[in-house]
């Protein structure tokens, strides 16, 4: 892989739902190592951009690009097949199942053809929830009754035992309280440093400015623009957010390749 | 590093939870076996002994095998955050169109009839609950009523079947399923199957029980191991030797454990086992607690509900064997109302009708409960009315301690 493909590269992608265009022409990329923020107002479009590289919508047209090649996801397990995992957070995890039932659902450990293995399962989840520091009274409690921090590491426990590649991080810390979101960001660091690329969903500009290499910009449905963070300020961003305008510093997409 | 979790909640804890939580047993299910014992207590002594004489609790458990095996079923159905209330009228037509079969159709007393007329009624079982499943799933149309139309319209497929005829006698052989005078398997295979089930939760105690000592877990203390493994066989054997002091009658010779408790046994077991230990268990539990999250972690939601309801098809097959059995008669009036004893088991049971939560065993204890309270208030000599009101106020008091319950531990 040279060093100037990027992991992701969603193309062109155009998405309407009933002739309303939720998104239009939008293109984005994501580097291996990189957190990119993808911000805007409720309804601009991150969502449903993002859950057509997750597999929940596929895209009316454009294109997308793994590691150079193009790609045709049309379900969560397409998109698992090419690495990419993703955290929502309000919709990961089955309250009334333990962590290592929900690390493990849809993709069980089996002991013979028909039997769990969940003393497997339970020994794997104890280890890569262990990676992530996370101390639970015990891993056979139910998630429900977890905090909101240790449910978003058993959802990031989730992704990353399975070795994703790409990590999209719907609102990872809306619920979250101030210590929490602070191991959230610890959490980030981390899987930065392992070189996985992280899409940062939020419509909260401060949650992402400080864990975002970059930011992409959406408003109504169209990219306004992608820059640095580490060019711009707070206020500039907001201002394409608001109003749609691009700072004077600010690179295009395709400078961000640079 | 997860601490574990006796040592983490020692502190202010009672010795009784100590206890109840080194033997993991289940708080809710143990509270509900006390109730059990209650009733069942104070039936006895106001019957005169006669509510737990071997005779009563052996017709006990014959007629709960009926409800028994359609609640493991409906624990599936209302996890999934789906209802059943077709079962009763599935369970009525699958009955007659076995009786027609058996009678009108194939030679009577012919060797392979009762079998064949038995599977392909199991078989029309599973067809009616695929296609319930079906308009359920794919068709996107709310189980409440796709299967109140179901209840309708299979009652009325029964009436039209016979035009409301009952068909009777039925096969000999088919009679047994039934537990009637020959459905019962005597005394020495009673024995058979106790210690072969006491043999069988010994092995599979210990081998789950070493094979989490290889992983590194932390295991119950062998004293709690043993406790709980010797109560258990004590109590399955004290209760075969009970059973077996009912007789045949006119003679001293044991009646023995009845074909549809062995056959209730069986479903329980398959239906627990399918929970526990399989994907599919998994994933009707996770798509109750999260149908969303199912969903996205690539769990086929629709092909999970299809299957819950084939299997809920197939369970009422059997339970029309087995009700027609004992009637001897395919009736058009067969399994009228069941369908509301069998949500009131699994509720009662503990399957919380938000989805998610709910187990066999839990399903089956709330069948004893209610087939309980039944019989009891039958040899009170209550009137079928009174008993609906106590019935009906029971089940919503269950529910409501339930709610109870569960608001206190999240508080």
């Amino acid at each position: 892989m040279a060093e100037n493909t990027p992991l992701v590269e969603m193309r062109n992608i155009y998405k309407s739902f009933g002739g309303v265009h939720a998104v239009e022409d939008v293109t984005i990329d994501l580097f291996a190592g990189e957190v990119v923020g993808l911000v805007g107002h409720n309804g601009a479009g991150k969502s449903t951009l993002i859950k057509m590289l997750s597999g929940a919508y596929t895209a009316d047209s454009g294109k997308i690009f793994i590691d150079g090649r193009e790609v045709t996801i049309n379900n969560p397990r397409d998109a698992r097949k090419y690495g990419i995992e993703t955290i929502y957070q309000t919709l990961a995890l089955a309250d009334n199942l333990d962590a290592p039932a929900n690390i493990f659902l849809g993709r069980e450990l089996m002991r013979s053809g028909y039997l769990l293995n969940d003393d497997a399962m339970e020994a794997a989840s104890r280890e890569v929830l262990d990676r992530l520091r996370l101390n639970l009274p015990s891993v056979k409690e139910k998630v429900v009754n977890l905090s909101g921090g240790q449910r978003q590491a058993v959802a990031i426990g989730r992704a990353i035992y399975f070795n994703a590649k790409i990590l999209i991080m719907d609102e990872p810390t809306a619920a979250l309280g101030p210590e929490e979101t602070a191991q959230v960001g610890e959490l980030i660091h981390q899987l930065k440093k392992e070189g996985l690329g992280i899409f940062l969903i939020s419509h909260d500009l401060h949650d992402v400015f400080d864990l975002s290499d970059r930011v992409s910009v959406l408003k109504n449905g169209a990219l306004v623009g992608t820059v640095h963070t580490a060019d711009v300020t707070k206020d500039d961003v907001l201002a394409m957010i608001i109003a749609g305008k691009l700072p004077e510093v600010a690179t295009t997409p395709k400078s961000a390749q640079a | 590093m997860s601490t574990k979790p006796a040592e983490a909640q020692v502190q202010g804890e009672s010795i009784f939870q100590r206890i109840v939580s080194l033997l993991e047993l289940d708080v809710r299910q143990l509270a509900m076996v006390g109730a059990l014992v209650l009733i069942w207590i104070g039936f006895d002594i106001v019957t005169d002994g006669i509510f737990l004489s071997p005779r009563n609790l052996w017709n006990l458990s014959v007629q709960m095998s009926v409800v028994g095996v359609m609640a493991t079923g409906m624990v599936l159905v209302i996890v999934a955050r789906h209802i059943d209330l077709s079962v009763g009228s599935l369970m009525g037509f699958a009955a007659i169109i076995m009786a027609v079969l058996q009678v009108q159709v194939f030679p009577i007393g012919a060797s392979w009839n009762w079998w064949v007329t038995l599977l392909i009624g199991l078989a029309v079982g599973a067809l009616i609950g695929a296609l319930h499943g079906f308009i359920i799933a794919y068709l996107e149309v709310p189980a409440f009523i796709v299967t109140l139309g179901g209840l309708l319209a299979w009652r009325g497929a029964n009436w039209l079947t016979t035009t409301g005829r009952t068909i009777s006698p039925l096969d000999v052989n088919f009679q047994m399923i039934g537990g009637g005078i020959d459905g019962a398997i005597g005394a020495t295979a009673s024995w058979v199957v106790g210690v072969i089930a006491v043999v069988l939760i010994v092995f599979a105690n210990l081998s789950a029980r070493q094979r989490r000592q290889k992983y590194g877990f932390n295991v119950k203390p062998w004293w709690a191991e043993l406790l709980i493994l010797a109560l258990t066989a004590a109590v399955i054997l004290y209760a075969i030797s009970y059973l077996n002091q009912y007789y045949r009658p006119r003679t001293e010779i044991p009646r023995g454990i009845a074909l549809p408790v062995l056959i209730l046994l069986a479903v329980t077991v398959f239906m627990a086992a399918l929970v526990r230990y399989t994907k599919f268990g998994r994933y009707v539990f996770a798509m109750g607690g999260n149908p969303e999250a199912a969903r996205l972690s690539g769990v086929n939601t629709r092909r999970v509900t299809l299957q819950i309801f084939v299997i809920m098809g197939v369970l009422c097959a059997i339970a029309g064997a087995i009700s027609s059995a004992r009637l001897n008669a395919g009736a058009n009036s067969l399994g009228t109302l069941k369908e509301l004893e069998v949500i009131a088991a699994a509720v009662i049971g503990g399957t919380s009708l938000a989805g998610g939560m709910g187990t066999i065993s839990g399903a089956i204890l709330g069948t004893v409960l209610i087939s309980s309270l039944a019989s009891g208030m039958v040899l009170i000599g209550w009137s079928t009315s009174l008993q609906q009101v106590v019935q009906g106020i029971v089940l919503v008091l269950a529910v409501w301690l339930d709610v109870f319950y569960q608001k206190r531990r999240v508080d």
